[in-house]
C-alpha cells in the first residue's frame, strides 16, 4: 500500500501522465478512441492537410450510428448529406487502417453501447470519443469523457491529449431504490438537485449502496448522464459485476490473462481516507420515478409533481427560463406531470436501450396495448441487443402491443435521421436530452425511464408505474 | 490557428441561460464534412421563421447588431452536445469572442481550439454590458487578451481571468498537435511500458 490514500480518478490519472510541467496541461495517453461519422471527417481532413497520420488505429475503432436509418438496411439511403458523411466515415477507415462496424456489420450500434457490449471498455482505461456521451464508459471504472472535432484529430494525430487536471466530486447515493424507481431517475433526481452546471470542472464519482446495487446497465444509464449536469466524467469502482460482465467478452482478456487483469481491476477503487474536492449525499429511499417537465435535463419533478409556476424561482433569469421553457413546452404552471398527455413514445438511445431496459419495457406493457393516440417505436442500442432482445421474444411483446420494432442506431435521440417529432408533438423519451428542437423542430420531450415510457404508451399519459399493475 | 491578441466590435446580448449547442447550430446540419459553411445555420431556429424569412422577434435579428463580433450570454453557455460545429458555427457567423459568466466544458475548450476567446465575467459584469447593448445597438467593447481586459468607451474596466498556457496558446496562434509532437520520445517511452494485456480494437 502507498501511504497516500488515492481516489479512483487520481489512479487513473497518474498511470497515464506522459507529460507534465508546470503552467501546462497535463499530456495523458489515451487507451481506446472510439470514433463515429459526424465528429470526425473535418479531423480526418486535418490530418491530411497537414501530413499527418493515425498514430494508433489499433487503439481506435469506428462505428455509424448518429445518422444511420433504423428501417430496412437493404434499403438504399435516401438522404444524399447523411450517406456522404457514412460514406466518408467508410474511405477515412480504410485510408487509415481503422477497424469499422459499418451499417451492415451485425456489431453495428450506438458508439457507447458497443464498447462495452465488445469488451473494449474495461476498469482503469483512457477512453474519449467525439460525443459528450462519453461518459457512459466510466461505469466500468475507466475515465472516459467527450471531446471535440480538433481533439479528435489530436488524439488520432498523438494518442494523446492534452488536459487540465478535474476536481473529483463524491456523489453518494444511500439507501435502497424502491420498486419501479430506476437507475434513470437516479440521475435525473441528481441533476434535479445539483443543477445542469453542477457537476461543471469536476469528475463525478457515484457510490453508496444503491449505486453498487444497479447492474452494469443501470451504472451506464446514471454515468452516461453526467454531462447532464455539466461533469467532465462520471466513474463507478469496479467490482465483481463489472468483471462478470466483461468475462467472455470479444475483446476482454481471456483465460490467465483475465484473471490477471481482475487482479489488476482490483487495486483501482479509491483507497479509504482519500478525500474528494466535494460530496453530495442522497437517499434512495426517498427517490420516486422521474419526469422532466422543461427544456433542459434540471428541470424535472417526481412524477406525483406538478409542472411549477416561473413566479415560484427566486432569481430572475430562472424565472424568464421557466416561463419560456413552459411556453415551448405547452404546459401550464400547477398542472399534475400524470395529467399530461402524450403523441409519442421514444425508447432508444445510449442512456436507455440495452438489453436490460428493453427487458424492463417489455415487462411493463406484456398483453396490453399502447393507447390508440400513441405512436410508440423501441429502436435497440445495437444490432447485439436487437438479436437478444429477438431471441428473448421481446419483439413479439412490442409488436403486439403496437410499437415498432427498428434496427440499431440513434435515431429519434437526437432526429439527424428520418425519425423525428413534428411540431408540437409531445414525446414521452428514454433519450438524455430534452433541449428545444433536439428530437425535431418544435417538438415537445419529456425524459423518463424505459418503464415510466413503456407505461405511458399504454395509458396515453405519465403514469406512476410504482401504482401500475401487470 | 489565427493568434487572438485584442479585439474591438460590436455587441450582440443574448440574454438567455443554459443556451445549448442543439439551438447553437441544430443537428440537421451536422451532416456537412467541412468545418466551413456554419454560419448561415447559427441558432436556426430561433432566427428563422418557418418560411425562411428571418425572425424579428430574435435578439440578434435586431436592428444595430449586423456585424457583430462580441456575444454577451447568460450562464452554462454551450451546455449540451461536444460538436465542434458550434464554435465553428458561431465564428462563421462573425463572433471572435463571447462574454458569459460561465461556460460548459467541453464547448469552452472547443472554442480556444478554434482561436476565439470566451472570457468569463463576474455576472454582475455580464449583466451591465448585457443591459448596455440592448440599450444602444452597435455598442462596442474591446477584448484584450494581453491585458485580460474587456474595456468600452464608457469607461468599463472588466479584468478577467484566463488560464496562462491557453493565453499564451492564443497570443501566439499555437498548434496544439504541434506542442504535442515536441514530447514524441515521451510518448513512445509510455507506449513501450504500456502493458500488454491492454485492448486492441483489430480481431
Ligand atoms: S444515442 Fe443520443 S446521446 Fe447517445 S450518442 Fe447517439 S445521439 Fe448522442
Amino acid at each position: 500500500m502507498s501511504a497516500q490514500p488515492k481516489m479512483l480518478f487520481e489512479k487513473i490519472w497518474d498511470a497515464h501522465v506522459v507529460h507534465e510541467a508546470p503552467g501546462e496541461p497535463a499530456l495523458l495517453y489515451i487507451d481506446l478512441h472510439l470514433v463515429h461519422e459526424v465528429t470526425s471527417p473535418q479531423a480526418f481532413d486535418g490530418l491530411r492537410l497537414s501530413g499527418r497520420t493515425v498514430r494508433r488505429p489499433d487503439l481506435t475503432v469506428a462505428t455509424m450510428d448518429h445518422n444511420v436509418p433504423t428501417w430496412d438496411r437493404k434499403l438504399p439511403i435516401t438522404d444524399d448529406v447523411s450517406r456522404q458523411q457514412m460514406e466518408t466515415l467508410a474511405r477515412n477507415c480504410e485510408e487509415f487502417g481503422i477497424p469499422l462496424y459499418d451499417l451492415h456489420s451485425d456489431k453495428q450500434g450506438i458508439v457507447h453501447v458497443i464498447g462495452p457490449e465488445l469488451g473494449l471498455t474495461q476498469p482503469g482505461l483512457t477512453i474519449v470519443c467525439g460525443d459528450s456521451h462519453t461518459s457512459t464508459h466510466g461505469a466500468f471504472g475507466a475515465l472516459a469523457f467527450g471531446i471535440g472535432t480538433s481533439e479528435v484529430e489530436h488524439v488520432l494525430a498523438t494518442q494523446c491529449l492534452q488536459q487540465a487536471k478535474p476536481k473529483t466530486m463524491e456523489v453518494r447515493v444511500d439507501g435502497r431504490l424502491g420498486r419501479g424507481v430506476t437507475a434513470k431517475d437516479v440521475i435525473l433526481a441528481i441533476i434535479g438537485r445539483i443543477g445542469t452546471a453542477g457537476g461543471t470542472g469536476y469528475v463525478i464519482e457515484y457510490t453508496g449502496e444503491a449505486i453498487r446495487s444497479l447492474s452494469m446497465e443501470g451504472r451506464m444509464t446514471v454515468c452516461n448522464m453526467s454531462i447532464e449536469a455539466g461533469a467532465r466524467a462520471g466513474m463507478v469502482a469496479p467490482d465483481d459485476k463489472t468483471f462478470a460482465y466483461l468475462e467472455g467478452r470479444p475483446h476482454a482478456p481471456q483465460g490467465k490473462a483475465f484473471e490477471r487483469a481482475v487482479d489488476f481491476w482490483r487495486t483501482l477503487p479509491t483507497d479509504e481516507g482519500a478525500s474528494y474536492d466535494r460530496v453530495e449525499v442522497f437517499d434512495a429511499g426517498e427517490m420516486a420515478p422521474h419526469v422532466t417537465w422543461g427544456t433542459n435535463p434540471g428541470m424535472v419533478v417526481p412524477v406525483t409533481g406538478r409542472v411549477p409556476d416561473p413566479a415560484s424561482f427566486a432569481e430572475d433569469a430562472d424565472r424568464r427560463a421557466t416561463k419560456r421553457a413552459l411556453e415551448y413546452m405547452g404546459l401550464k404552471p400547477g398542472t399534475a406531470i400524470e395529467d399530461i398527455p402524450i403523441d409519442r413514445v421514444f425508447i432508444g438511445s445510449c442512456t436507455n436501450a440495452r438489453i436490460e431496459d428493453l427487458r424492463a419495457a417489455a415487462a411493463m406493457i406484456h398483453g396490453k396495448k399502447a393507447h390508440p393516440s400513441v405512436y410508440a417505436m423501441v429502436v435497440p442500442g445495437s444490432m447485439p441487443v436487437k438479436f437478444q432482445a429477438e431471441a428473448e421474444g421481446l419483439h413479439e411483446i412490442f409488436k403486439t402491443a403496437g410499437f415498432d420494432w427498428r434496427e440499431a442506431g440513434c435515431s429519434m435521440c437526437l432526429g439527424m435521421n428520418p425519425d423525428i417529432l413534428k411540431p408540437g408533438e409531445r414525446c414521452a423519451s428514454t433519450s438524455n436530452r430534452n433541449f428545444e428542437g433536439r428530437q425535431g423542430k418544435g417538438g415537445r420531450t419529456h425524459l423518463v425511464s424505459p418503464q415510466m415510457a413503456a407505461a405511458a404508451a399504454i395509458a396515453g399519459h405519465f403514469v406512476d408505474i410504482r401504482k401500475w399493475e401487470n | 490557428m489565427e493568434p487572438f491578441i485584442r479585439h474591438t466590435g460590436v455587441v450582440a446580448p443574448l440574454d438567455r441561460v443554459d443556451v445549448d449547442t442543439d439551438q447553437i447550430i441544430p443537428k440537421q446540419f451536422l451532416k456537412r464534412i467541412e468545418r466551413t459553411g456554419f454560419g448561415q445555420f447559427a441558432f436556426f431556429d430561433w432566427r428563422y421563421n418557418e418560411d425562411g424569412t428571418p425572425n424579428p422577434e430574435f435578439e440578434l435579428n435586431r436592428p444595430g447588431y449586423e456585424g457583430a463580433s462580441v456575444l454577451v450570454a447568460g450562464r452554462n453557455f454551450g451546455c449540451g452536445s461536444s460538436r465542434e460545429h458550434a464554435p465553428w458555427a458561431l465564428e462563421d457567423m462573425g463572433f471572435r469572442t463571447i462574454i458569459a459568466p460561465s461556460y460548459a466544458d467541453i464547448f469552452f475548450n472547443n472554442c480556444f481550439k478554434n482561436g476565439m476567446l470566451p472570457v468569463v465575467l463576474p455576472e454582475a459584469t455580464v449583466n451591465e454590458i448585457m443591459a448596455r447593448a440592448k440599450e444602444r445597438p452597435g455598442y462596442q467593447v474591446t477584448v484584450d487578451l494581453e491585458k485580460q481586459t474587456v474595456e468600452d468607451e464608457e469607461g468599463l474596466v472588466a479584468p478577467f481571468d484566463v488560464d496562462p498556457f491557453r493565453r499564451h496558446c492564443l497570443l501566439n496562434g499555437l498548434d496544439d498537435i504541434g506542442l504535442t509532437l515536441q514530447h514524441a520520445d515521451e510518448i513512445a517511452h509510455y507506449e513501450q511500458k504500456r502493458s500488454p494485456l491492454l485492448p486492441v480494437t483489430a480481431g
